[in-house]
């Protein structure tokens, strides 16, 4: 017997039909087809899948997909306003914050989940953003580099 | 970002390099950071069926009976797979340039020999369907012995692990257990040196562990074709492969792939198509076979441990006259890459070091863990961690400066290598330099007055003496004459060698003018750092 | 086999289905239960769900802290009032596993996992249980020695506020800023006229279930907190403990390092966030 479930994903409706304990992170790729949300462990460990649940950063693969019924879904396919790059985007290109880019998409929403709160971190403030999300290339270095840079020009741009 | 020295070997430069010191964006960048990269995983079937494999639970054992009736029946099952179901059902990766016996069967028959070895396939309509499905299936086992240690595996006695290598070393050329150098008199050296230095050194595996796991899809296409979308770090081993497991013309197989969520060596071994692409050929729908987390750590490959003992000879004036080094890869219960590690291994000894008496004896060994494979300079990489703690043992025992000790025995152009090779195109001395400065650690004014160009050559002890007994460069220099396994490395003589194609013109670029001629001949800016273009002498 | 998922907007009832449901799981935060399901844990075939505002309700006063089982990590970093506590919620996984990670399942995390359970130890916590026969409340360690038995539903948990700054807790790990641990201590240590009175110290990962070191405690009464006053304590740190290897680290290596952190948290000198 399947649920169905309605929600926002990146600002629009979309609805579905759940096995019972079927995850956010398999709806999202299988049922929706947002694959832009990437699984690494289906274990809650890596990080990978981050997804943003109003607005606050958690881990779709152990996430019950019916919890999101009514709520705000956002993943990487809704960073970008059409042909404009997030800054955060445009920042991880420019630092080359990517290399196989298997964890990017779960650090980008990692960062966005920081940057829409605090505007102004402090590289441990973006240390912690993005501890829960595991690099097996970068080393990191280039990535918190990458979010301190989209914070700052985020800022010239408000300013 | 980049620094370049080009005030060092100036003279050798014709300095056109374009793209190199430049930086340039990934081709991919872009769909990195929009989440668009098509990973193997980021398509999608109408009735995509999944495929999960059963395990052996036991290092080593003898598989007595499969039930898999219960199974067969499950809901949502639609195909069990069996040994009996793989047309070719012994391979071994390089085979695909006839090196080594197939050893590795796609499912297990008789006999399990590692912890996370397949046995059964389940393909079903869901992943869980798959897993509940396998919780029916009876394996009965008989244990053995098994045996976990490198050492211990080559001692008489020992449980033999694999078939097609019952002593548990790989056989080269059909014959020898292991890989030889032998350089000089390291014997008679060791005699003389002021002070000997014997060591032991151990690695762990490493697991790769790739944010993304392995896997593939297998999707019929038209007219016996399929498609295959993999993770794979190796399209062509992996086409070539699946089709010989699968006892189907290459030309039947489409493989899709080049987008890889990490690799690092662990997705050379093409873990996942041959069964992927079998499922899918059995029930005519596409398959998905992707790997958990739990199994990318237990069945995937690892870089096997390494036990390697390094002994040195050393003269009290840091001169290193004699090393030996015996070397024991651990390849796990199946070859993989491992035969190939050791041959770098040994190509690597005694590392960049003019040393005249060398002597190396390197085994590929079995023993009951994960079959080990390719990572990140495997069969160097661990080499070259042994190899420098010596150097810094080696220091501290003749009271020398660890940069200093290193750059007195490192390599000059002129010196005869241990391979019996020329070398050439040294630059170790320049780069310690470098590196010191950078570093604010002192040098004394000998040491920042050293060049790779100056002292080597027949001065260097062993050189001129080696050199006559140099075999002709035809003959590969460790086969035994009469019956060399593989084609020679070595580059015809100029005069057989057909002409050289000119390269491509470069794609026109803006203000750039032509380069220059180059020196020695060559068409790259910097012969000394090119080895493959680099000018040979004889 | 498809599973059921069964929301209830009160707690009792959701006891209840838990005692009476076949492979019955009660899922909180999902950092365990999901898990479980992902991998086709066959002992899980319904998923008991609760929607009851006291399960989430943080309550303080001046003497006593009240914590639905429902209260995230994430909501104790919220919560002024309960500062203290922020180093233990911090440390336990990264943002997006703090959003999710219960007290409840806290005290159901099996070692390595557990920290803040072991944290609630030190606070001499009582668990208050739903269902049965109303609710019930048991001492922390009460519960802890039973909590692998049968299906049990833990409403919330309630401790005492310690006194400022008698609170302190390390979490060793190997991975920073957040890691599973080697091992953590948590310690109240309330002074009158400078020494010890009534001492609690746990540990997590030094055992299956967080666990209180007595002997260290009762080395400490009376004594001040410099070398020569937790020196009896050090010498009985590892009574009560029983730690086992796993892939984070072996439990040579967790006797061996367990005193040298307790030594520094007792004289105060770690270091803020690194161990």
């Amino acid at each position: 017997m399947k649920t169905p479930i309605q929600f926002r994903l990146n600002g629009e409706e979309v609805a579905t039909f759940v096995e019972g304990g079927a995850n956010l992170l398999d709806t999202l790729r299988e049922s929706v087809g947002d694959l832009s949300v990437k699984g690494g462990c289906w274990q809650g460990t890596c990080g990978t899948c981050t997804v943003l649940i109003d607005g606050v950063p958690r881990l779709s693969c152990v996430t019950l997909a019916e919890t999101c019924a009514g709520h705000s879904v956002e993943t990487v396919a809704g960073l970008r306003r059409g042909a404009d790059l997030h800054p955060l985007q445009s920042a991880f290109m420019e630092r080359f914050a990517a290399q196989c880019g298997y964890c990017t998409p779960g650090m980008l929403m990692a960062a966005k989940a920081l940057l829409d709160k605090n505007p102004n971190p402090t590289r441990e403030n973006v240390v912690d953003a993005i501890c829960g999300n595991i690099c097996r290339c970068t080393g990191y270095e280039p990535i918190i580099n990458a979010v301190l840079d989209a914070a700052r020009s985020d800022s010239r741009r408000r300013a | 970002m980049l620094e370049f020295r080009k005030d060092i070997f100036a003279d050798e430069r014709d300095d056109n390099l374009k793209e190199v010191g430049q930086p340039t964006q990934r081709q991919d960048m872009l769909g990195h950071v929009t989440g668009t990269s098509p990973y193997y995983d980021d398509h999608r079937f109408a009735n995509l069926l999944h495929l999960k494999i059963l395990r052996s639970p036991h290092a080593h054992a003898r598989i007595r009976s499969i039930d898999d009736a219960a199974a067969a029946r499950a809901p949502g099952v639609k195909r069990i797979i069996r040994a009996a179901d793989v047309p070719v059902n012994l391979n071994t990766l390089l085979s695909l340039i006839q090196f080594g016996k197939d050893d590795e069967p796609s499912l297990a028959t008789d006999v399990v020999r590692y912890k996370g070895e397949p046995i059964l396939g389940i393909v079903a309509t869901s992943e869980r369907a798959a897993l509940e499905a396998m919780a029916l299936v009876r394996v009965s086992y008989d244990q053995l012995p098994a045996v976990f240690d490198v050492e211990e595996a080559m001692k008489p006695g020992a449980p033999s692990v694999n078939a097609a290598y019952p002593k548990n070393t790989f056989e080269y050329y059909n014959k020898y257990d292991h890989q030889k150098l032998r350089y000089g008199d390291a014997d008679a050296a060791f005699a003389q040196a002021d002070i000997v230095l014997d060591e032991r050194y151990q690695m762990s595996p490493i697991e790769h562990a790739p944010t993304e796991t392995n896997g593939s899809i297998a999707v019929p296409d038209t007219n016996g074709r399929f498609i295959v979308y993999t993770s794979t770090q190796a399209l062509f081993f992996s086409l070539d492969t699946s089709a010989k497991i699968n006892a189907m013309p290459s030309n039947q197989l489409h493989f899709i792939g080049g987008t890889v969520g990490g690799g690092f060596g662990g997705k050379v071994d093409t873990l996942t198509e041959p069964l992927a692409i079998l499922a899918a050929r059995l029930t005519g729908s596409p398959v998905r076979y992707r790997l958990s987390r739990h199994e990318e750590m237990q069945f995937g490959s690892p870089r096997g441990g390494e036990r390697i003992f390094i002994k040195d000879g050393i003269m009290r004036d840091g001169r290193i006259v004699a090393r030996t080094v015996r070397a024991y890869f651990d390849s796990g219960a199946y070859t993989r890459l491992s035969s190939y590690a050791v041959v770098k291994c040994a190509a690597h000894i005694p590392g960049p070091y003019t040393i005249p008496n060398v002597s190396a004896d390197v085994f590929c060994v079995f023993t009951n863990r994960t079959p080990a494979t390719a990572m990140r300079g495997f069969g160097v990489t661990a080499l070259d961690f042994a190899l420098e703690c010596q150097m810094d043992k080696g220091a501290t025992a003749v009271g020398m400066d660890p940069l200093e000790f290193r750059m007195l025995n490192a390599y000059r152009d002129g010196d005869m290598k241990a391979h019996r090779r020329e070398a050439k195109n040294c630059a170790l001395i320049e780069c310690a330099q470098v590196a010191a400065e950078k570093a604010n650690w002192a040098l004394r004014d000998e040491f920042r007055r050293m060049s790779s160009r100056q002292g080597g050559g027949a001065a260097r002890a062993g050189a001129a003496a080696d050199r006559s007994r140099a075999p002709a460069p035809a003959a590969p220099s460790h086969a035994p004459a009469s019956t060399p396994q593989r084609v020679s490395y070595e580059r015809p003589t100029p005069a057989a060698a057909p002409p050289r194609p000119a390269p491509p013109a470069p794609p026109p670029r803006s203000a750039m003018p032509p380069p220059a001629a180059s020196p020695a001949g060559s068409t790259h800016g910097a012969p000394r750092f090119s080895s493959v273009f680099g000018t040979r002498r004889r | 086999m498809t599973i059921n998922v069964k929301t209830f907007p009160r707690l009792a009832d959701a006891a209840s289905a838990l005692s009476q449901e076949r492979g019955a799981r009660f899922l909180a935060g999902g950092t365990l239960v999901m898990r479980a399901v992902n991998e086709a844990d066959p002992s899980i075939e319904t998923i008991v769900r609760s929607t009851d505002p006291s399960f989430v309700n943080i309550s303080v006063s001046s003497g006593r802290v009240e914590l639905g089982a429902g209260v995230t990590m994430a909501a104790i970093l919220a919560e002024r009032e309960l500062s203290f506590l922020h180093p233990v919620a911090r440390a336990v996984g990264g943002p997006a596993v703090r959003e999710a990670a219960t007290v409840g399942g806290n005290l159901f995390a099996p070692s390595p996992y557990g920290d803040f359970a072991a944290a609630l130890l030190a606070l001499d916590a009582t668990v208050m249980l739903a269902g049965g026969v109303g609710q019930r409340e048991l001492p922390l360690d009460e519960f802890l020695s039973r909590r692998d038995r049968g299906a049990v539903l833990v409403s919330s948990v309630a401790f005492k506020r310690p006194a400022s700054d008698a609170f302190r807790f390390v979490k060793v790990t190997r991975v920073h800023p957040k890691g599973i641990s080697v091992l953590s201590i948590s310690a109240q240590l309330p002074t009158a006229s400078g020494r010890v009175s009534g001492a609690r110290i746990a540990y997590g990962a030094m055992g299956p279930a967080p666990v209180r070191a007595k002997a260290a405690e009762r080395a400490l009464e009376g004594r001040t907190l410099d070398s020569a006053g937790v020196a009896p304590a050090l010498a009985v740190a590892h009574d009560g403990t029983a730690p086992h290897d796993d892939a984070i680290a072996s439990a040579w290596w967790r006797r061996e390092i367990l005193p040298i952190h307790l030594r520094r948290l007792l004289l105060g000198e770690h270091p803020p966030r690194h161990s």
